[in-house]
C-alpha cells in the first residue's frame, strides 16, 4: 500500500467502502424471507445457510486470485461458484459470497486481501443486479425457465467480467504506470471466453442446487470434471517442461563430442526465435523453430569424432563426411512426429541462398522459411562463440559479416531482422556468461598454445568466413 | 485360420468378455425387437450422444483408447430418472441395446478411415452401462420402485447420492475388466495391473462418473438440454488428457530417436537400443511393473548406452557384453550422468546407473538395491549383444543358455525365466 501512488490508494479505498455498503445493505436485505409472487421460495435461515455454505466454498477453492501473466488470464476454481451464487441467493448474498476472498489462504498482504475481497463483492452484486434487471429467478429454477434464463445469465456473467477487469485495470494501471488500454486488452477480453465457459459451470450447479434440490452436492458434481481437467493440464505442464529439460539436456550430451559447440544448440534456438517473432511467425511455428534449432546439428552425431576434432586441413571425403550432417540428423529426428515443419529447417539449414550450399544446393525461397531462419542463427552463433582457431569475436563483427554475406548465402530479411531484434534485446554470446562453457575441455583436446594459427584447420562448418573458402577449395 | 487360433490362445479373458457381451447384446437385440424401446425420443437422443461420443474417442497415455462422452451418455442413459415431468420406463436391457447399437453407429467413421475400434473396449463399455443400469433401473422401476418413490417425494439428494454409489461401482467394474484384458495381453499378474487400470482410469472415471450423473438429474429440469450442456465440461477433460497423452507419446518419440545417437555415432549396432527396449518392456510386463516403472524402464533401455559417446574410440560392435566389467561400469556411469543432468529423469538415471552390477557377487546374498529395471535391462542387454538382429534359432537358444549359466551371477534367475519366455513367444509369432 505505502508503494502506492495517491490515485491508486484512493481508488482501493473508494472500492472498499463501496463494497461495505453493500454489505451493509445486505444485512437488511437477507433479514427478510425471499418472496416471488407472494410465494416464500426461500426463508431467512435457508438462505443464510446457502450464504455460508457458497462463501467457505468459494474461499476455499478460490485459492489463487486470477492474475494476468504473459498472454494467459488465470481464473480460479472458485469462480463457477461465484457465478452460481447470484442464481442462488441472488444479488445481495453474492455481494458475501465475493466478500469471501478476503478468506482466502494464499500469501498476500491483508491490505491486497481485503482489496480483492471488496472487488468480487462488487462484481458479484453488479453481476447480480444486471440477472434481476432482466428477469432471472433468484432461488428458484423450473422446466419452464429454460432457455429463457440464458439471456440474463449471459448478461450477468459479462457485467461480472467488464466490472472486474474495470476495477482491475484501474488499479493496474495507475500503480504500475501501464496504459489502461493495454491492460484493458491483455486482460479483460481474453478473460471473455474464460467467463463464458466458468458461467455455463455456474448456471449447471444453479440448475442443480436449487433446481432438482440436491444442495451442496451439486457444486461437487459439477467441479469434478473441471478439477480432473485441471489436474490432466497440470501433468501436461509438468510432462510438457520434463520434455524441454530432457531434450536440452540430451543435445548438450552430444555437443560434449565437440567441446567448442557447448550450448550451440540452445544459443541459436534462442537466435533462431529472436528472428521468428520479429518476422511474425505464429506462436505454433515459433515453438517448432525453437525445437529445430535445438535440434539441427544433432546430426553431427553421425560426423566420427575425430573429423570434428581434427586439427589438421579437411580432405575433400572428409568435409563431404561432415556436409552428412543435417541429413543423418533428419533421419534420426523424422519419427517424431509434432516436428514436422522443423524438419526442413534441419535438412536445410545449411544451404545458401546462392544455391552454393548442402545438402541439396537449394536457391532462393526454393529455400524453406525455417531453415533460412536457422542459418543466419546459426552463423551468428558460431562467429560470436569461441572456436580452436580464433578467440569469440563482438556482436558487431558477427554482424558486418552477416551483412556482407547477405543475399549471397543468407536470406536478407533474415538478417536484417536478427539485427534489429539484437538492438532490443542484448544477446549473451558464449563466451560471456555460460556455464557450461566454463566448464573446460580436458587439455588434450585443446590445440597446444600457438599451433593452431599457422595451418588453420578445424574449421567450424557453420562459420561463414570459413564456409566460403571451404567450398572454394572442395569444389 | 493359424491366426484365429492363437489369438484365442492367447487371451481367454478376452474372449470371454467378448462374449459374454456379445450374449447380452444378441438378448437385449431380441427383447427390443418383441416390445420396442418405450420413449424412443429419449432413447434415440441418448443413443445420438453415445455414437458422438464414440466418434471423438481419444487414445489415452499408455495406448488406453477412450471414449468419456460416450461413456457418460451411457451411464446418464442407465441412471436417468424423471425426464421432466414424466418417469422414464426403459429397462437395463434396452440400455444395452441402445448402447451397443450407438456406440457401432460411432465407430462407422473410424472403421470407414480404417482405423477398426478395440472390440474389447466396446464390449468393456457395453458391460459397464449394463452394470450401472442392471443395478439403477429395477430399483427404479418406471417411477414405482423405492427410487422413483425418493423423486416422487422431492428426496433427490438421497437419489443422487445412491447414483453416485452406482457409478462408483460402475466405474470399479470398468477398471476391473480393463485390468483383465491388459493382463490378458501383455501375460501380467492381474493384481498390478489392476493398480495400473485403476491409476490410469481414476481421473478420467470420476469426470465420467460426475457427468453421467449429473446429465441423469438435470434432465428433471433441463430434458434434453442437459445432455449437450454437461457435456462441455467434460470435453474441456478429454481435451486435457488428449494434450497430456500427446506430450507422452512426444516425449517418448524424442528419446527413441536421441536415443539412436549412439548408432549413428557408430557406437553400437543399428537397432540396438530399440530392440533392448521392446525385450525389456516385454519382460517388464511380464514380472508385472506399474505403468511408471515400465516408462522408466523404457527409457533407460533406450538410453542404457549414452554412457559410450563419452568414449573416444568405440567398443567393436558396441556390445558392452564383451568390455570388462569396469568399462562397464564407467560407461553406465557417465550415462547416468548425463540423464541425472536433465533434472527430471532421475529414476531413470539410476537404472542406467546400476545396469552393469552383477546380480549377486560369490559368497553374497543378492544386492536388493539393484533396481528391477536394473536386472531387466542388464539381462536384456546381454541377449541382444549376443543375438543382434539375427532371426536364427541357433543363436537365439544360445545366447539363452549363455544367460541361463550365468544366472545367479550376473542375471536376476527371474529375470532370464521371463525374458526366455517373452524371446520364445516372439519367435514362435515370427518376429
Amino acid at each position: 500500500m505505502k508503494g502506492l501512488p495517491l490515485a491508486a490508494r484512493a481508488l482501493v479505498g473508494a472500492v472498499v467502502l463501496a463494497a461495505c455498503v453493500v454489505l451493509v445493505l445486505g444485512v437488511g436485505h437477507l433479514s427478510h424471507p425471499l418472496v416471488s409472487n407472494g410465494v416464500v421460495v426461500a426463508t431467512v435461515p435457508t438462505m443464510i445457510g446457502r450464504v455460508v455454505v457458497l462463501t467457505l466454498m468459494f474461499a476455499a477453492l478460490e485459492s489463487r486470485m486470477p492474475t494476468v501473466s504473459g498472454s494467459n488470464v488465470y481464473l480460479g476454481m472458485g469462480f463457477p461458484i461465484g457465478l452460481a451464487s447470484y442464481i442462488i441467493v441472488g444479488p445481495w448474498g453474492a455481494a458475501f459470497v465475493g466478500a469471501g476472498a478476503v478468506l482466502v489462504l494464499v500469501e498476500n498482504t491483508v491490505v491486497k486481501r481485503v482489496y480483492n475481497g471488496a472487488q468480487f463483492a462488487l462484481c458479484a452484486f453488479a453481476a447480480g443486479q444486471a440477472y434481476v434487471l432482466f428477469h432471472g429467478p433468484v432461488a428458484v429454477l423450473a422446466a419452464s425457465d429454460f432457455p429463457r434464463v440464458l439471456l440474463p445469465v449471459l448478461i450477468a456473467d459479462l457485467v461480472h467480467c467488464a466490472v472486474n477487469g474495470l476495477l482491475l485495470m484501474g488499479v493496474v494501471s495507475l500503480a504500475e504506470k501501464v496504459s489502461p488500454k493495454q491492460v484493458l486488452v491483455g486482460s479483460l477480453l481474453k478473460s471473455v471466453p474464460g467467463y463464458l465457459g466458468y458461467g455455463i459451470f455456474g448456471l449447471l450447479m444453479a440448475v442443480l442446487w436449487v433446481g432438482v434440490g440436491i444442495g451442496v452436492l451439486s457444486a461437487l458434481l459439477v467441479l469434478m470434471p473441471l478439477a480432473v481437467a485441471r489436474w490432466a493440464f497440470s501433468q501436461y505442464s509438468a510432462e510438457q517442461q520434463a520434455y524441454e529439460a530432457t531434450i536440452q539436456t540430451l543435445v548438450q550430451a552430444v555437443e560434449t563430442k565437440d567441446h567448442y559447440t557447448r550450448g550451440h544448440s540452445e544459443r541459436v534456438s534462442r537466435a533462431s526465435v529472436l528472428i521468428g517473432r520479429f518476422i511474425g511467425m505464429r506462436e505454433d511455428r515459433l515453438n517448432a523453430l525453437r525445437y529445430a534449432g535445438i535440434l539441427h546439428d544433432v546430426g553431427k552425431l553421425g560426423v566420427p569424432t575425430k573429423l570434428l576434432q581434427k586439427t589438421e586441413r579437411l580432405s575433400e571425403a572428409e568435409f563431404a563426411a561432415i556436409k552428412l550432417h543435417p541429413v543423418r540428423g533428419l533421419e534420426m529426428l523424422r519419427d517424431i512426429e509434432f516436428l514436422d515443419e522443423a524438419f526442413q529447417g534441419i535438412l536445410h539449414h545449411h544451404e545458401r541462398l546462392d544455391g552454393r550450399g548442402y545438402p541439396m544446393g537449394l536457391e532462393g525461397p526454393q529455400i524453406p522459411e525455417f531453415a533460412r531462419v536457422i542459418a543466419v542463427a546459426d552463423a551468428f552463433d558460431s562467429m560470436t562463440s569461441t572456436r580452436s582457431y580464433r578467440g569469440a569475436r563482438s556482436v558487431d563483427d558477427a554482424i558486418a559479416e552477416l551483412l556482407r554475406c547477405k543475399g549471397s548465402q543468407f536470406d536478407p530479411g533474415m538478417v536484417d531482422a536478427l539485427i534489429a531484434s539484437l538492438t532490443k534485446e542484448p544477446w549473451i554470446a558464449s563466451g560471456v556468461d555460460d556455464a557450461a562453457e566454463r566448464r573446460q575441455p580436458p587439455c588434450d583436446a585443446l590445440p597446444a598454445p600457438g599451433s593452431g594459427q599457422a595451418g588453420a584447420i578445424a574449421v567450424d562448418h557453420d562459420d561463414p568466413t570459413f564456409s566460403v573458402a571451404f567450398r572454394d577449395e572442395t569444389s | 485360420m493359424t491366426s484365429l487360433v492363437r489369438r484365442l490362445d492367447e487371451g481367454r479373458a478376452t474372449m470371454l468378455l467378448l462374449g459374454t457381451a456379445l450374449v447380452l447384446v444378441a438378448v437385449s437385440t431380441v427383447l427390443a425387437l418383441q416390445h420396442p424401446v418405450q420413449q424412443a425420443t429419449i432413447a434415440v437422443s441418448f443413443g445420438a450422444f453415445i455414437a458422438l461420443g464414440e466418434a471423438v474417442r481419444v487414445t489415452l497415455a499408455g495406448d488406453r483408447e477412450a471414449a468419456p462422452l460416450g461413456a457418460a451418455a451411457a451411464l446418464a442413459y442407465a441412471l436417468i430418472g424423471r425426464f421432466g415431468s414424466v418417469p422414464t420406463s426403459h429397462t437395463a436391457w434396452d440400455v444395452i441395446a441402445v448402447t451397443a447399437a450407438a456406440s457401432l453407429i460411432g465407430a462407422l467413421p473410424h472403421i470407414a478411415a480404417g482405423r477398426s475400434p478395440r472390440l474389447d473396449v466396446l464390449a468393456r463399455r457395453v458391460l459397464t452401462a449394463g452394470l450401472a443400469a442392471a443395478l439403477f433401473r429395477p430399483l427404479y422401476d418406471a417411477g414405482h420402485g423405492p427410487l422413483g418413490h425418493l423423486e416422487m417425494h422431492q428426496r433427490n439428494a438421497v437419489l443422487a447420492a445412491v447414483m453416485v454409489v452406482v457409478a462408483v461401482l460402475a466405474g470399479l467394474f470398468d477398471a476391473a475388466v480393463a485390468a483383465l484384458v491388459r493382463a490378458d495381453r501383455d501375460r501380467a499378474p492381474f493384481l498390478p495391473s489392476l493398480r495400473s487400470e485403476f491409476r490410469a482410469l481414476i481421473g478420467l472415471s470420476s469426470a465420467i462418473g460426475a457427468t453421467g450423473v449429473l446429465i441423469a438429474l438435470a434432465a428433471q429440469v433441463m430434458q434434453l438440454w442437459a445432455i449437450p450442456v454437461f457435456v462441455v465440461p467434460l470435453m474441456l477433460t478429454q481435451f486435457s488428457f488428449r494434450r497430456y497423452a500427446g506430450i507422452r507419446s512426444t516425449y517418448a518419440q524424442t528419446i527413441r530417436s536421441l536415443s539412436r545417437v549412439t548408432e549413428v555415432g557408430g557406437y553400437t549396432e543399428t537397432g540396438h537400443s530399440s530392440r533392448v527396449s521392446e525385450l525389456a518392456l516385454g519382460v517388464g510386463r511380464e514380472l508385472g511393473l506399474s505403468d511408471p516403472d515400465l516408462v522408466d524402464l523404457e527409457y533407460a533401455a533406450l538410453m542404457h548406452d549414452l554412457g559410450q559417446l563419452s568414449l573416444t574410440e568405440p567398443i567393436p560392435g558396441g556390445a558392452t557384453v564383451m568390455a570388462m566389467p569396469d568399462e562397464q561400469r564407467r560407461i553406465a556411469e557417465m550415462g547416468a550422468e548425463v540423464i541425472r543432468q536433465t533434472g527430471v529423469l532421475d529414476r531413470v538415471a539410476v537404472i542406467v546407473e546400476r545396469q552393469a552390477d552383477p546380480y549377486r557377487r560369490p559368497h553374497e546374498t543378492a544386492d536388493e538395491t539393484i533396481p528391477l529395471a536394473s536386472r531387466i535391462i542388464k539381462a536384456a542387454n546381454a541377449y541382444d549383444d549376443m543375438v543382434g538382429d539375427s532371426r536364427e534359432t541357433g543363436r537365439r537358444l544360445e545366447a539363452l543358455e549363455r544367460l541361463r549359466l550365468s544366472m545367479a551371477y550376473d542375471y536376476d534367475p527371474r529375470v532370464v525365466t521371463c525374458l526366455a519366455h517373452v524371446v520364445e513367444r516372439s519367435s514362435r509369432l515370427g518376429l
